[in-house]
């Protein structure tokens, strides 16, 4: 799938996108995935209650299930306006 | 409904002018955002935002907005990319037969364009670069509706 990264967590991660091959059920095994990968993604996803998740551009929650998801973009609180 | 999601300036009087026509049309409110320097320190307002779900995120709030109020039209401008200092970000409009449904239709669409709408601004200062980060009073704001 391909996941994405907005604002500072595309500068922590140091990736706009990249495509992921998981087995992960839910949006939080993803997340564990992720952390257990580099430090820089550990410091992206240390405290996820400061991030956002939208699955195929619908915000959505870390305990949604991954199942016929084809894009999942990590960003912080959106500040539009 | 117009949504437009682009870098290039814009006019907000000229299309305020354009979008106030309509014969059925007897109350028209407008907000508009610019990019402010609360102290001298601003050098510019880089805004990122998410091709696609930018879009998607604006008309999902529009139609809320039109199923809850009795609007004739509404207008989206955002922009995105690096702003100076005073240029114009962004431009909600709304018209209705009455001010009631067109200033109720606009507060609603600033509140939840401000946290709903997928854009983060980050700010170039004297002092480096930091983004803006989202208040507890933009997220509590969505209580009102």
């Amino acid at each position: 799938m391909n996941v994405m990264y907005f604002a500072w967590v595309r500068e922590r991660i140091g990736l706009p996108y990249e495509d992921i091959q998981t087995d992960a059920a839910t949006v939080l095994g993803l997340v564990d995935e992720l952390r257990a990968r580099e430090d820089r993604y550990a410091a992206a996803f240390a405290d996820i209650s400061a991030l956002r998740v939208a699955l195929d551009q619908e915000l959505s929650d870390f305990d949604a299930p991954l199942a016929g998801v084809r894009e999942v973009a990590f960003f912080p609180p959106m500040t539009g306006g | 409904m117009t949504v437009r999601v682009q870098h290039a300036i814009f006019d907000a009087g000229a299309e305020l002018n354009a979008f106030s026509k309509g014969a059925g049309v007897g109350a028209v409110v407008s907000f508009t955002g610019l990019v402010r320097d609360t102290d001298g320190t601003l050098h510019q307002m880089e805004i990122e935002h998410y091709p696609g779900m930018t879009e998607r995120a604006i008309a999902g709030i529009v139609d809320q907005a039109k199923v809850r109020w009795a609007l004739d039209g509404v207008l989206v401008i955002h922009r995105f990319g690096a702003l100076p200092v005073g240029a114009p970000i962004m431009m909600v409009a709304t018209k209705s037969a009455h001010r009631a449904d067109a200033f109720a239709a606009a507060d609603f669409l600033m509140d939840y364009l401000k946290s709903r709408a997928p854009f983060w601004k980050k700010e170039t200062t004297k002092d480096g670069t930091a983004w803006v980060a989202a208040k507890d009073d933009d997220e509590a704001a969505l209580d009102r509706w």
